[in-house]
């Protein structure tokens, strides 16, 4: 194993001195790069934002903007990062930095930095064009979300502003052109990125572990029982800067080949668990429309970046929402291990509050997910801010209608148990049934006494289970006779 | 036309320029006072112990478990603190407590080699207490009479004859949420001591001057041996006003008893557990209405939640009873302010001080009885304002009401709100899920201190042998552009090109007794400082030029960095041979400038007087569209006209009204401060204290289409450049937002319906409002005459405002 480093703003610079814990974000604070700032230390206001070359789809590297204060320093090893200092100097302004000052995109330039490199994410988007030709995120031409230069603001729903209320971000973003021929971040994208290296960390009694392959990383995992899997951060990073904890052994399995397939089958398709939900979101390509309702609404474009779909069922979280949608797509998760593999139905995998039926030795290797999928498909989050939010409710729907009536109901619930659920009754009261207004009627008031939800500070335990409710009268009003609905 | 407000020719004043800053922010170069930590060495780490209970006794404090962590260097402690162990202006914020009062407060302080050693050294300190009972609502707080400070009282006319007179009489009740300043840059200073025992604090702080005092009474020091300097703020919205001191002087106390530099950086869930917040309110009220729906009387009692210690509180509640009135003439007016003592944060200034919580009582009972009056909300609003010869309840003449109705005028024609009313009514007429509401609602705002001793400014100006300008002055940075602004205005005084002129950071040592960078007034009072200061040094300079130009010194004129006679054909030198020519002559090319504010004036026992210079105004029309199913909105379309006088810096003051609004909208819609008010062991905690679970305003909050006007023709006499002041006042302008929710929830219901809304107005909040006029049955929480709802009335014990400068005279008279 080499001894690591990272390659930042194109210096090769040595993990000297780091420990498992170390952000990303406070390792490039101590090399002297402090444009990138610590907001809230858990991948919500995106200050530390950074640009890292990973794999992409139209062009072999894609510059991808990650949450640098989730990420273990060394978790990047042997990776190639650019921070705002990299992009340009006062002097020489990169286009997205002009676009940004000159239009009074920053205030008080706390935020700033981490908005230059997620808005350099999409400059560089290589399948990024004027609208009018395709935006890939709901079509249409151009609007308050998408501009003309086929900019999607999406992109920016992961970095919080408190001072200028985002209109002269936005302008500054719809009016980026194309990047020159002579950028050389541009021409980078020709290139794959560098391959991960398998790396350890280890300092203070702890230690991060990247092993190179699936059978050493079951090997670690069946000899230590104690060690914490990790794929994009995005949870553990916030226990380790918000709550304090601490791990004996960190195992990062987020770039295993053996987690990073996507396969399709007739009947079948199967995503690798250390895909990110970015990388999901691209491949699935539109064959699970349910799963496409989902992705714009799951946390933030620097989140999607990082989290993968394994992570997001391997924490257990109540409310996470892929699950909903899995549970109502009935997907099957694969577990591996030195004793093999198995499959687990997902609605069987959650035994309880972020606890499920993998052993401490099993690693989630992919998501199955049965195709031809429902015809009717919808996910309804209900949050306090559209963009960036953890879900109250999170109701996932698919249903099969034909000759106006329910022949299948599959329905999956987040935040109204200690796990997500299926909402076992209401489809029994939705199947054989005409999808009408009646059925919809009783059938709502079946799932508005479904699970327990809780009095929170996201919502009143009474307006959790109201929006169960209307969640089906909603998708009447919007699906109301079985020719509307799409395949 | 008076010198203050008169613009040369040409000047560099209303060039819209982008932030000083700005190529800086945008490279991640621009330093903030955390990013000095890697480059000074041997620094230490703090980290608090924070108790978790809402109120307690610490019985005992045994931090020699600490001191076994390996890199833990120091604990300190109350018994450690050579000067005053007090963190405010008021004595009740004792900076080592040994009674915790509020879930969180910190009790002592771990020094560590690293913020990794500081904070398992903090978890090593063992802390006893014996939990008390802890009053966490302000309803509670009521209840049990848990009151601080003064309880003012601002009365006009006579409260029950007009009442008794009024055709229609409405009551109710209003209890609104504080907000979270989420400035990005969490509280942070570093200290260090220089030779002798000199004392130099980086602090993020919007207040050097009274950083510079607590850091000085707590160390035993005079404060001529303390310096504090602001690079920059990452935001500051009030927040820093008053709570740096405490943190500057803990890291200020650990560099002088170490001899190392001490940072001190809360992370976000520190900053957030620790630090004030806007205050939220409970309000009781009466009116009156007229006939035709004009205002005859107004009884209110405002009860503000001040948390554990008075800070600002009480000017913050003096505001809110001088902007009760809002835009509105109200003849006869009672309001009774007082502060609740709870055990939470103690919470503070945050933009509009006050201003916005006094207004939102007065927008809430216009929005609720205007359907009760059978009238459109926004005529209701119109038909109230204030017009020429009246004065606001507290005795100031309200100069330029007819902006009100010029702004007013403009808005509804160029955003064309009848056209749209009338789209609004068929687009409900023909869904029945969805909803649009669109609401005008004003804004009038007093700008200078009510405190009138705060109301000064100094500058200090060095023009350099070579021509360079140097500025420096008592206001500081965070975002707002206010050293944009200063630049502009030194340079449009000496004439010279702006990139001939440079700002240092904010020091103490530069300029002394700087009031805070508040209250909007930063561009009035600095700028006015820095004119002031750069006029002494042009008017020497225009003796020596004079002399060469074989002109009158009144004759030389100053622009472009050339300096000429009036004359059309007049010779012209270049500023730098000017200069250079002073110097040789031994002309003084620096001067310090000052600025008080004339013809202010204001009793606070007595709630009356003119507090302020001006008034700032503005409108806003704001459409959304509810969805009937969950109550989740999206704001359409904003359209905003607003006064600024003569901008100083358009782009500046753009996204002054921008930001403010959509932080206004925040505050009333989204933001959702929630502590555990159920007992048990987490009473008291603050349950949003991470950006996860306290949402800001993100891209989806952003108005889809937002149009922002200035106000034209709109020169401020009296001000710098004629300019006006522009941090707070937008922030109001979002009661349209919340108005505008209220409509579109109540076209879920039949017409003429009065319908509650929470404030926050969240998703949650709507859809209870949209379940309400669905219901139809019955109007909101609103009692139709006499007696309805009583505001409560303080009793004859309740204690009179005494604010800073009257106690300071009392020292002046006793010393």
């Amino acid at each position: 194993m080499q001894s690591p480093a990272v390659t930042v703003n194109g210096r090769s610079i040595p993990l000297d001195g780091t420990t498992p814990h170390t952000t990303a974000l406070d390792w490039l604070r101590t090399q002297g790069l402090v444009g990138c700032k610590e907001g809230c230390a858990e991948g919500e206001c995106g200050a530390c934002s950074v640009l890292v070359a990973r794999p992409g789809r139209t062009t072999p590297t894609r510059w991808t903007a990650l949450n640098a204060c989730l990420v273990p320093v060394a978790a990047l090893a042997g990776q190639e990062l650019v921070t705002a200092e990299g992009l340009g100097t006062p002097d020489a302004l990169h286009p997205v930095q002009r676009e940004m000052a000159e239009r009074g995109g920053s205030q008080c330039g706390y935020c700033t930095p981490g908005f230059v490199c997620s808005m350099a994410a999409e400059y560089y988007r290589a399948d990024r064009a004027p609208a009018a030709a395709s935006d890939g995120h709901g079509g249409g031409g151009p609007d308050h979300l998408h501009g003309p230069n086929g900019f999607d603001l999406h992109a920016l729903s992961g970095n919080l502003c408190r001072c200028t209320g985002y209109r002269p971000i936005r302008d500054a973003a719809f009016a980026l052109g194309a990047p020159e021929d002579d950028d050389l971040l541009a021409a980078r994208r020709s290139q794959p990125p560098p391959e991960v290296p398998a790396t350890r960390v280890a300092a203070d009694g702890a230690e991060f572990v990247r092993p190179s392959g699936l059978a050493e990383a079951l090997t670690l995992l069946a000899e230590r029982p104690e060690a914490l899997l990790v794929a994009g951060c995005t949870d553990w990073g916030v226990d380790v800067n918000l709550r304090g904890q601490r791990a004996p052994l960190v195992v990062a399995i987020d770039q295993l080949p053996e987690l990073r397939g996507f396969a399709v089958t007739d009947s079948a398709v199967e995503i690798g668990a250390a895909l990110s939900l970015s990388e999901v979101e691209e491949r699935l390509a539109g064959r699970l429309p349910l799963l496409d309702q989902v992705f714009p609404q799951f946390a933030s474009r620097l989140i999607r970046n990082g989290a993968t779909i394994g992570g997001n069922l391997g924490t257990g979280s109540p409310i996470g929402d892929t699950t909903p949608a899995l549970l109502a797509l009935e997907a099957t998760v694969v577990l591996a291990s030195l004793d093999g593999q198995r499959e687990v139905e997902l609605a069987d995998y959650f035994t309880g509050y972020r606890r499920s039926v993998r052993r401490a030795d099993e690693v989630i290797r992919a998501v199955r997910v049965p195709l031809p999928p429902a015809g009717l498909a919808a996910f309804h989050k209900v949050a306090k801010r559209r963009f960036d939010d953890i879900s109250s409710v999170a109701i996932a729907f698919a249903l099969d209608v034909r000759g106006g009536v329910v022949r299948r109901a599959r329905i999956g619930l987040g935040g109204v148990a200690a796990t997500p659920v299926r909402a076992r009754a209401t489809e029994e009261a939705l199947t054989d049934r005409p999808w009408d207004a009646d059925t919809v009627r009783e059938a709502a008031a079946v799932l508005a006494g479904e699970g327990t939800p809780l009095d929170d500070h996201r919502s009143s335990a009474a307006y959790r289970s109201a929006m169960l409710g209307q969640a089906l009268h909603r998708l009447f009003a919007e699906n109301p006779t079985p020719s509307e609905v799409g395949a | 036309m008076s010198a203050l407000s008169e613009r040369p020719a040409e000047p560099v004043v209303g060039r819209a320029v982008p932030h000083e800053s700005a190529a800086l922010h945008v490279t991640g170069q621009a330093l903030y006072t955390d990013d000095l930590v890697g480059r000074t060495k041997d620094v230490l780490h703090a980290w608090p112990v924070q108790v978790m209970h809402a109120h307690a006794r610490v019985t005992a404090l045994r931090t020699e478990p600490a001191h076994a962590v390996p890199g833990v260097v120091r604990v300190l402690t109350a018994a450690d603190v050579p000067g005053v162990n007090d963190a405010g202006v008021k004595h009740d914020e004792p900076l080592f407590p040994d009674e915790v009062m509020f879930y969180g407060h910190a009790v002592c302080w771990v020094l560590g080699e690293t913020i990794e050693a500081a904070r398992l050294g903090a978890e090593a300190v063992q802390v006893e207490v014996e939990p008390l009972p802890a009053l966490v609502t302000v309803r509670e707080a009521i209840a049990a009479g848990s009151f601080q400070g003064g309880q003012p009282r601002l009365e006009r006319g006579d409260v029950e004859a007009g009442l008794a007179g009024a055709a229609h009489v409405f009551s109710g009740e209003l209890e609104f949420a504080g907000q979270e300043h989420f400035y990005l840059e969490t509280h942070c200073s570093l200290a260090h001591v220089d030779e002798n025992g000199q004392v130099f604090v980086q602090s993020s702080t919007q207040h050097p001057s009274e950083t510079q005092e607590i850091v000085a009474h707590v160390l035993g020091l005079t404060n001529s041996q303390v310096t504090v300097q602001c690079l920059r703020m990452g935001g500051g919205f009030g927040g820093k006003e008053m709570q740096p001191h405490g943190f500057a002087a803990i890291a200020a106390l650990g560099a002088t008893l170490t001899g190392r530099p001490v940072r001190l950086r809360l992370n976000r869930s520190q900053d957030m557990t620790m630090s004030g917040k806007r205050h939220g309110f409970a309000a009781r009220w009466r009116v009156g209405f007229d006939e035709s729906g004009r205002l005859q009387a107004l009884d209110a009692t405002l009860t503000s939640d001040g948390g554990w210690s008075l800070d600002l509180s009480e000017p913050v509640l003096a505001r809110a009873l001088c902007h009760v009135d809002n835009a509105y003439w109200i003849p006869n007016v009672r309001v009774n302010g007082r502060i609740a003592k709870t055990n939470k944060t103690s919470q503070t200034a945050f933009r509009g001080f006050g201003g916005p919580q006094g207004m939102l009582v007065i927008e809430d009972v216009l929005g609720r009885c205007a359907p009760l009056l059978g009238l459109d909300a926004a005529e209701l609003r119109r038909r109230n304002f204030y017009t020429a010869g009246r004065t606001t309840p507290y005795g100031q003449p309200v100069r330029h009401p007819e902006r009100l109705a010029t702004i007013w005028q403009e808005l509804l024609e160029t955003s064309d709100v009848a056209g749209r009313q009338r789209e609004i009514e068929e687009f409900n007429a023909t869904h029945p899920h969805r909803k649009r509401g669109l609401a005008v609602t004003p804004v009038k705002f007093g700008i200078s201190f009510n405190l009138t001793a705060f109301n000064q400014g100094g500058a200090l100006v060095h023009v350099y042998k070579d021509g360079s300008v140097l500025i420096n002055h008592g206001g500081t940075e965070m975002g707002q552009g206010l050293h944009t602004k200063m630049l502009q205005v030194a340079a449009t005084t000496l004439g010279v090109p702006l990139s001939r002129v440079r700002l240092a950071p904010t020091r103490t040592d530069k300029v002394p007794n700087t009031s805070a960078t508040a209250a909007s007034s930063g561009a009035d009072l600095n700028g006015a400082a820095i004119k002031n200061a750069c006029e002494q040094i042009r008017e020497r300079l225009a003796q020596v030029a004079a002399e060469r130009l074989g002109i009158s010194p009144a004759d030389v004129r100053f622009a472009h960095g050339s300096v000429h006679g009036i004359a059309f054909a007049s010779d012209r030198l270049t500023w730098e041979e000017v200069v250079t020519a002073a110097y040789f002559q031994r002309v003084q090319l620096w001067a310090a400038g000052f600025y008080r504010t004339e013809g202010l004036h204001w009793d606070s026992s007595r709630m009356q007087g003119e507090p302020f210079k001006y008034f700032a105004y503005g409108a806003a029309a704001a459409e959304v569209e509810v969805d009937g199913f969950t109550g989740a909105y999206r704001t359409r379309r904003v359209d905003i006209v607003h006064d600024v006088g003569d901008s100083l810096s358009p782009l500046v003051d753009l996204g002054q009204i921008e930001g403010g609004f959509v932080q206004g909208a925040g505050w009333l819609t989204l933001e959702d401060l929630r502590w555990e008010e159920r007992e048990g062991p987490h009473h008291g905690r603050l349950a949003t204290q991470a950006a996860s679970t306290y949402k800001l305003p993100s891209f989806s909050e952003m108005p889809e289409e937002f149009n922002v006007r200035l106000l034209r023709n709109a020169t401020e006499e009296g001000v710098v450049y004629g300019s006006k002041a522009v941090g707070e006042p937008p922030l109001m302008l979002a009661f349209s937002v919340r108005e505008a929710l209220r409509q579109a929830a109540a076209a879920f219901g039949p017409p003429g319906l009065s319908v509650d809304l929470a404030s926050p107005a969240t998703p949650e909040a709507v859809y209870w409002a949209v379940e309400q006029a669905r219901r139809s049955t019955e109007h909101g929480h609103v009692d139709e005459g006499a007696p309805g709802v009583l505001p409560d009335q303080p009793g004859p014990d309740a204690p009179p405002m005494v604010p800073f400068s009257e106690r300071a005279q009392q020292l002046m008279t006793r010393t």
